[in-house]
């Protein structure tokens, strides 16, 4: 019974962590025409009913959608929040605040990139009654800028400049320099009730999150600490629905026990990590449920710390990845549920370059590889060159069971061709604080999604600034450094033509597919349930969060 | 008695003080932080995250914090949780009552069939049923309880579907019948164990008594036997309880880890458990705090009790 763990923040914190949900099919970004969103007009609702309680393994608590939060939390931002305009499952941006969405091709964005102009929609309310505006829109941006406010992301933002409300529809501001990527991360920025947090004398105070005002399809009701959060239908909601009264966000943090309540029926969809592999046998067989595996973004890798002796010589890294049973783990561990893969990038991004060398496996190559560049087995084994031997550590989340298995199968593996791996797991507070960001580790097991929203800028990730361990900022914990990859990223946000950026992007994953500092295994797949007769509910890789349109969700039965 | 009273209050206030330094120690110097969570949010970076350690006091040296800490619950002042900002003392009442209906009940059902095994099987010694309640207590304490709870929500709401899979009520629902519903399986898996600790305790205390000289005495005059086990053994033999009952006090309000999160139950188990792996420092600490008075109190009252129950026993 080894699923049974008490706890099991593993799968889901470690992905929950390094999320970057979103592999838009670029065809959307600057340039392509902004799809005009469903308005209210075009089809009358009749009045919200029923009630559809979402299952949730861990616990959201941050209701401020500008500040700290992880992916749990925007679970709940999306009802109760808009963004100017969101993205859609084909990863199409949908206007919600904006009357549309700002192209170089509608004058909302000037032709060098830089010069933005926003229409807002009109007659949209705040939860409270107060009308939304353009000052909303101008102290959310401030506030994202403010160094003292406890910003959830700012990357993007700090390039605005001059922000002018012109009217309460329509809103302008500068781009310090152009940044290709920021269209996509303002569908994921929600706008703030300037009115209510205009009055709070500390910004990171906790009171609008103990009561959080916003514009979205559903109303703030109740909050359970430990146990659940209720919202209830804003019947003034400016887009498409709310269908159903009320959701509740039921907090269940034993991953057995969610599918248990799944089955008999408590709660109505398992979102966020959704069941775990083993049960998806079961659970497909199940009665008056729809079960149905959909792709998320995230890659699971072996990262390497490049800093490290043993892994500065790239023959050791080719090594180990000729050496991986990539097969035997996504067979054998994962259920056969995932996908192998090459890229960093997941199949559905529009930059995904289809074109990169397969691995295979082969012991035998893997060892010439070595012995080639002059790694000699010592007495016990172990290859060594110049005093180094070929020995690492490899850690990931405590209490994985299922990576822990993987490690398992790659340590020995690793072993046949003279590599010793030790395994070294920590807790998640330990595991991605300082050991991860620092590059303390050696060598780690993790899923990422490496994509900014649905855009393909990896900067964050591969660009040799980003290392915080030499002084940079960022998440470049492989400390990974390829001048051209850096020359490569700074092109590509400085482009504003979409397939011209894609074949920029496209050239790195080569590159980065060459120099393996992380070694790609394969892209995640969760199996995602529902009740049967609730309709609506659309997997969206181009979000953080599967409730980003439970306006749309309706019980047919 | 209240020269004792003073004497243990003021002892208890300063365990109260090397307690709270001891685990504020331990839990600050555990590896990991309250930032780790949020270290690989998109787009953040370590600037930011030591800006937001500066802003939360982290990274001043550990004295200097808990003194912080420390002057400030002197002064009533809890602190505000890491996790969602609210209040420690909120959070911890919000998660109080769940707990204490739990543990309450349980607790009930553990003393009264606890005490009733127990007293059954001493004076039925080397019977059938002392041997079934022997054997039974060693089962029911050895079976680790989240097994036992999974099991039990597979028997009974997943195959025989007549109790709900965990929760403490219906959401929407919520009355008293949904309330006591919920409340049968949760309270049953964390009765069964304190329900054998207590049987032991009793049958050997039970056994102690009965073989007195007093008991001997009682029957010798002719007292009917009901009223020599009721009114002379039993009374006597429930005082070492009262040593059992203050040390069981705490684990009434500090709830059940194992339970609390196998059926869904938002108690106080559960929020420690949450708040330790987020490193929710504040929530932890107002947790130990709270513990530890509690433990203290438990301690206190069961002397003092025993004193009024007991005459042999006088304080001085």
């Amino acid at each position: 019974m080894n699923e049974i763990s008490l706890k099991d923040l593993t799968v889901p914190r470690g992905l929950g962590l390094m999320s970057r949900r979103g592999f838009l099919s670029m065809s959307a970004a600057i340039g392509a025409a902004a799809l005009i969103g469903v308005d209210k007009g075009q089809a009358a609702n009749a009045a919200p009913k029923g009630q559809v309680v979402i299952g949730f393994s861990q616990e959201p608590v941050n209701f401020h959608p500008l500040m700290l939060a992880i992916e749990v939390d925007q679970g709940v931002h999306w009802n109760l929040f808009s963004p100017l305009w969101g993205v859609d499952d084909k990863g199409n941006f949908t206007p919600q605040l904006a009357a549309e969405v700002p192209t170089v091709e509608n004058g909302g964005i000037s032709a060098d990139g830089l010069n933005w102009k926003i229409k807002l929609r009109e007659g949209v309310k705040w939860h409270d009654g107060a009308p939304f505006s353009a000052d909303d829109v101008k102290f959310s941006l401030d506030l994202l800028n403010n160094k003292d406010f406890k910003a959830n992301r700012r990357a993007g933002h700090e390039l605005v400049r001059d922000i002018t409300v012109v009217s309460p529809t329509e809103i302008t501001w500068r781009m310090e320099k152009v940044y290709a990527p920021y269209v996509s991360i303002l569908a994921w920025t929600f706008i703030v009730p300037k009115h209510i947090l205009e009055k709070e004398t500390d910004v990171n105070s906790s009171n609008f999150a103990a009561n959080p005002v916003g514009t979205g399809a559903f109303k703030w009701s109740e909050r359970v600490p430990g146990d659940h959060i209720t919202l209830k239908a804003n019947p003034e909601f400016f887009g498409d629905g709310p269908y159903v009264e009320t959701i509740v966000f039921k907090y269940i943090p034993d991953m057995t026990v969610l599918y248990t309540q799944f089955q008999t029926g408590d709660i109505d969809y398992i979102g966020l990590q959704g069941i775990s592999p083993d049960h998806y046998e079961e659970a497909s067989k199940l009665a008056d449920r729809v079960v149905v595996p959909v792709a998320l973004p995230f890659i699971e890798n072996i990262a390497l710390n490049l800093g490290k002796p043993v892994f500065q010589d790239k023959a050791v890294r080719e090594a180990l990845y000729y050496a991986m049973d990539k097969q035997a783990i996504i067979d054998a561990i994962y259920y056969g549920l995932p996908r192998p893969t090459e890229s960093y990038l997941p199949y559905e991004a529009s930059a995904f370059n289809p074109d990169l060398p397969k691995q295979v496996y082969d012991i035998e190559k893997a060892k010439k590889i070595l012995d080639d560049a002059g790694w000699t087995p010592g007495a016990d084994g172990i290859r060594e060159k110049g005093g180094v031997r070929l020995a690492f550590v490899n850690s990931t989340t405590a209490g994985n069971h299922v990576r822990e298995q993987a490690q398992q199968l790659l340590q020995q593996s690793w072993k046949e061709i003279g590599a010793e791996m030790t395994i070294q797991n920590f807790p998640p507070a330990v595991m991605w604080g300082d050991n991860w960001m620092q590059s303390k580790f050696d060598s780690a097991m993790v899923g990422i999604g490496f994509m900014i929203g649905p855009d393909a800028d990896t900067t964050d990730y591969f660009h040799s600034k980003s290392i915080n361990a030499k002084g940079g900022n960022g998440q470049n914990t492989c400390q990974y450094e390829n001048p051209e990859v850096d020359k490569l990223l700074g092109e590509a946000a400085d482009t504003v033509d979409q397939a011209k950026r894609n074949a920029i992007y496209k050239k790195q994953q080569e590159i980065v597919r060459a120099d393996l500092p992380y070694l790609p295994i394969f892209q995640y797949a969760m199996v995602e349930g529902t009740k049967k007769g609730l309709e609506g509910y659309k997997p969206n890789v181009n979000t953080q969060t599967n409730t980003w349109n439970v306006n749309e969700w309706k019980w047919t039965s | 008695m209240l020269k004792f009273l003073i004497q243990r209050s003021l002892q208890n206030v300063l365990l109260l003080w090397v307690v709270s330094m001891i685990g504020f120690a331990v839990l600050y110097l555990a590896p990991g932080g309250p930032l780790a969570q949020f270290a690989l949010v998109p787009g953040m970076s370590q600037e930011q995250l030591l800006k937001i350690a500066e802003q939360m006091g982290l990274n001043r040296p550990i004295h200097e914090q808990y003194w912080e800490w420390f002057t400030r619950l002197a002064s009533g002042d809890w602190g505000h949780s890491y996790r969602d900002g609210q209040p420690v003392l909120w959070i911890i009442g919000s998660h109080l009552l769940a707990t204490l209906e739990l543990m309450g009940t349980s607790s009930i059902i553990a003393v009264i069939v606890g005490v009733w095994v127990g007293v059954l099987g001493a004076i039925k010694r080397y019977s059938l049923f002392d041997y079934l309640a022997t054997i039974g207590a060693m089962i029911a304490l050895s079976i680790p309880t989240f097994w036992f709870g999974l099991i039990t929500i597979y028997v009974f709401s997943v195959k025989l579907g007549i109790l709900p899979p965990g929760n403490m009520y219906t959401i929407g629902n919520g009355s008293f019948w949904d309330y006591v519903h919920h409340l049968i399986a949760p309270s049953l898996v964390l009765g069964l164990v304190t329900v054998a600790l207590w049987s032991r305790y009793m049958r050997s205390s039970m056994l102690d008594v009965i073989n007195q000289d007093y008991i001997r005495t009682a029957r010798a005059k002719g007292v009917p036997e009901r009223q020599v086990l009721t009114r002379h053994a039993m009374r006597n033999a429930l005082l070492p309880m009262i040593t059992v009952a203050g040390l069981q006090l705490p684990t009434l309000l500090s709830g059940a880890l194992v339970t609390e999160t196998i059926f869904t139950w938002p108690g106080m188990g559960r929020l420690f458990l949450d708040s330790l792996s987020y490193r929710d420092y504040p929530v932890v600490m107002g947790i130990l705090v709270l513990s530890a008075v509690l433990v203290l109190i438990g301690n206190l009252l069961a002397d003092i009790l025993y004193a009024v129950a007991d005459p042999r026993i006088r304080m001085n």
